[in-house]
C-alpha cells in the first residue's frame, strides 16, 4: 500500500513520463532478452542455448505477447508496438514453426506419410493404369491393322529403327544389347528425365488435370505401340521382359504422379462441399508428398534400366525382378498403416 | 472463406496487414510480403542458382579434366536435378520457412490456416513453379535453340508465364498458384529494433510547457508522424514541422526546433494517453478534442 501511494507520488512529481517509457522501464529487459534467444535459434546455434534459455523461451514470449496487447491499447509510440509485433511474429514461428529434424522429417515420410498419401490416391491411381492400358491397346490394335500408324504415334527419334520395318534380327538385337561402359550416368540420366516429367504431370494437374491425362495417354500410346512392332515379329514376350524390368516401377510411379495431378485438378473443378480453395489446398498437400514419393520410384526405375536392364539379358529374370519390384510397391503403398502415430 | 477471421479494424482490402491470432488470442497482424520483394526475392534466388550452377560445373569440369571417372558426371546431373527441383523446397523446409533470396528481402512462408509449415505444403507450393517459370521457358528455350520459335510460339509462352508470374496480382492475398495449392502465404519478418524513448529523451531535462490550446491541436496521426519525423531526424523535415506548430500554436521561435518537437511530442503523448484511459482516442486533429 506505502509503496503504491509512494510510486503514484513520483509519477506525480515526474509528470512527463507516458506509458510507453513506464513500459519499457519495467519490461525492456525481457524482450531484450528474448530477442537475443531468438537471433541465436535464427542464425542456427540452436544447440549452443543454455537449458536456461530454452526453459524461458515459451514464458518470454507469453511476456511479449501480452505487453503486445497491453501497448496495443494503451501507448501511443509506434516504434514500440512495431517492435513487439516483428519480436512476437519471430517468437511465435520459432515456438509454433517446424522444429523437427530434417532426418526426423524424412524418417516419417518414409514410414508413413508417403504409403498414406499414396493410399488416398487410389482412385486416381487406378485411373491412369487403366487409361494408360487402354491408349496401349488403342495403340496395338491401330497399328496391328496399319502399320503406318505407328509414324503418326512415335518420333523418328524415338523410334531409333525400331519401327514396323525393321527386322527379327534387328529387334531382337535392341532388346539383349549389353552395354558395359557410362551405366551409372544412363540410370541417372534417366531417374533425372522421367522424374522431370513426373513433376510436370503433377504440376500440369492444376489444368483440371486435363494435360496430365494427355500425357498418360501418350505414355501409354508409345508403349502399346513398340509392343505391337516386337510382337509382330513374335518377339512379344521378350519385349514385354524388356519394358517389365523397369517399367513396373516406372509406370507405377508415372501413374501415381499423374493421379496427384489428377487430385489438384479435380479438387480445383469440383470441390464439392468445401471452398474450392479449401479444396485444392487439401488436395495439393498430400498429393505433393506423393509426387516426391515418384522422384524416389524413379531412382529406382532408372538403376533398374540403366543398369539392371543392361545387364541382365535373361528373360526370366528380367520377369522375375520387375514382378518383385512390383509386389514389393504394392505392399509398401498398400499395407494398411495406424492413421496416428 | 479463408481459415482466418477478418476483422473490420483492418484498414479495407488493399491493406496488407493480415489477421493472424496465436493460440494465445492476440492478433500477430502480419504484414504480407509485397510483390516487389517477391520478384526480387527470386531474382536473387535465380541469381544465386546460377552462380552455384557455374561453380560446381566448373569444379567438376576441372575434376573430370584431372582424372575420368563417371561418378562426376552422375554428380552434375543429380546436382543440376536437385539443384533446379529442390532449391527452394529444401531451404523453406528448414526452420527459417525461406529461400537465401527471401531472408535477403525479410520474407517467410507461412501456412494460412498458422499451423505448422508441413512439407508436404512446401513441396506443392514449389512443385508448381514448374508450370509458372520452367516450362514455358525451358520449352521456348528449347524450340528457339531448334530455330522453331515462331512468333505465335514465343507469344503463347510469354502469355502462359505471365498469367502465373503476374497472378500474385491479381489476388489480395499475392498467392501465387503454388501458395494457393498448398495453403501458404508469404509474410515479411524483419527484424527490428527497439527504438529509442522519444519520451522518456525529452524528461531528461528541463521541459518547455505548452498551453492546452497548442496541445489541442492535433491527435494520435499526427502525433505518430511526428513520431517518424524524429526518428528520423531530417533536419529540414523537423524544421518545416517546429516552424508550422508553432505557427498554429503560436508559440514563439527559440532556436532548438528538436528540442521543442520532443518536448512538444512528449507533452502532446502524455495528453492523449491521459485520453486513452477514460476511452477518449482522438483519432486525428479533424476529431473534436
Amino acid at each position: 500500500m506505502n509503496a503504491n501511494a509512494s510510486a503514484l507520488l513520483d509519477a506525480s512529481a515526474a509528470p512527463p513520463l507516458v506509458n510507453a517509457s513506464r513500459f519499457r522501464a519495467a519490461h525492456a529487459g525481457d524482450w531484450e532478452r528474448l530477442d537475443e534467444i531468438l537471433t541465436r535459434i535464427e542464425k542456427g546455434s540452436l544447440g549452443r542455448l543454455s537449458d536456461d534459455d530454452i526453459l524461458a523461451l515459451p514464458g518470454l514470449y507469453r511476456t511479449t505477447l501480452s505487453s503486445l496487447s497491453v501497448a496495443r491499447d494503451t501507448s501511443l509510440d509506434r516504434a514500440l508496438v512495431a517492435y513487439l509485433e516483428q519480436l512476437s511474429t519471430r517468437a511465435y514461428f520459432q515456438i509454433y514453426g517446424v522444429r523437427t529434424s530434417a532426418w526426423r522429417q524424412l524418417g516419417r515420410f518414409f514410414a508413413r506419410d508417403w504409403a498414406i498419401a499414396v493410399q488416398g490416391l487410389w482412385k486416381e491411381t487406378l485411373v491412369a493404369l487403366l487409361l494408360t492400358l487402354a491408349s496401349g491397346a488403342v495403340a496395338w490394335l491401330l497399328i496391328a491393322k496399319d502399320p503406318s500408324w505407328f509414324y503418326g504415334i512415335i518420333p523418328q527419334q524415338l523410334a531409333n529403327g525400331r519401327d514396323p520395318t525393321a527386322s527379327v534380327e534387328a529387334l531382337r538385337g535392341t532388346l539383349y544389347e549389353r552395354h558395359q561402359d557410362l551405366l551409372g550416368t544412363f540410370a541417372t540420366f534417366l531417374f533425372t528425365h522421367n522424374s522431370q516429367i513426373a513433376i510436370f504431370a503433377f504440376a500440369l494437374g492444376f489444368a483440371f488435370a486435363v494435360p496430365t491425362v494427355l500425357l498418360v495417354i501418350y505414355n501409354g500410346l508409345t508403349v502399346g505401340a513398340f509392343l505391337e512392332v516386337f510382337a509382330a515379329k513374335g518377339l512379344g514376350w521378350n519385349a514385354l521382359g524388356w519394358l517389365f524390368i523397369h517399367g513396373t516401377t516406372e509406370i507405377f510411379a508415372i501413374c501415381i504422379s499423374a493421379a496427384a495431378g489428377m487430385r489438384i485438378g479435380l479438387a480445383i473443378a469440383f470441390p464439392g462441399r468445401e471452398s474450392r480453395t479449401d479444396a485444392a489446398v487439401r488436395a495439393g498437400r498430400s498429393a505433393a508428398l506423393a509426387m516426391a514419393g515418384t522422384v524416389v520410384m524413379l531412382a529406382v526405375a532408372g538403376l533398374l534400366e540403366g543398369v539392371g536392364r543392361q545387364t541382365i539379358v535373361d528373360d526370366n529374370a528380367r520377369y522375375a525382378i520387375g514382378g518383385a519390384m512390383l509386389l514389393g510397391w504394392c505392399l509398401f503403398f498398400y499395407l494398411p498403416r495406424g492413421r496416428s502415430a | 472463406m479463408w481459415p482466418f477471421r477478418r476483422r473490420a479494424r483492418d484498414s479495407g482490402p488493399r491493406s496488407m496487414r493480415r489477421s493472424f491470432v496465436t493460440p494465445e488470442g492476440v492478433d500477430l497482424r502480419l504484414e504480407l510480403g509485397g510483390a516487389g520483394a517477391r520478384a526480387g526475392a527470386f531474382a536473387l534466388d535465380l541469381l544465386a542458382m546460377t552462380i552455384v550452377l557455374v561453380a560446381v560445373t566448373i569444379v567438376i569440369a576441372i575434376l573430370a579434366f584431372a582424372a575420368k571417372a563417371e561418378i562426376l558426371g552422375i554428380l552434375w546431373l543429380v546436382g543440376f536435378f536437385i539443384l533446379r527441383n529442390f532449391w527452394f523446397t529444401l531451404f523453406e523446409m528448414g526452420g527459417r520457412g525461406a529461400t537465401p533470396g527471401k531472408r535477403l528481402m525479410g520474407l517467410r512462408v507461412v501456412a494460412r490456416d498458422g499451423a505448422r509449415l508441413t512439407g508436404g505444403a512446401v513441396l506443392a507450393r514449389n512443385a508448381m513453379r514448374e508450370i509458372e517459370v520452367f516450362l514455358p521457358l525451358s520449352f521456348l528455350a528449347a524450340q528457339a535453340a531448334e530455330g522453331l520459335a515462331d512468333t505465335f510460339l514465343t507469344l503463347f509462352a510469354l502469355v502462359w508465364s505471365g498469367i502465373f508470374l503476374f497472378f500474385p496480382l491479381f489476388n489480395r492475398d499475392r498467392l501465387r498458384i503454388g501458395d494457393l495449392v498448398a495453403g501458404t502465404w508469404v509474410v515479411r519478418t524483419v527484424k527490428a529494433d527497439l527504438g529509442e524513448d522519444l519520451a522518456a529523451v525529452a524528461a531528461r531535462r528541463q521541459r518547455r510547457r505548452f498551453t492546452d490550446a497548442a496541445l489541442g491541436l492535433y491527435g494520435v496521426y499526427e502525433l505518430q508522424t511526428l513520431e517518424d519525423v524524429l526518428r528520423n531526424g531530417l533536419p529540414e523535415a523537423i524544421a518545416t514541422v517546429a516552424a508550422t506548430i508553432r505557427r498554429k500554436g503560436s508559440i514563439p521561435d527559440d532556436g532548438d526546433d528538436r528540442g521543442f518537437l520532443e518536448d512538444y511530442y512528449a507533452a502532446l503523448c502524455d495528453r492523449l494517453e491521459r485520453g486513452l484511459l477514460v476511452g477518449r482516442r482522438r483519432e486525428n486533429k479533424y476529431e473534436a478534442a
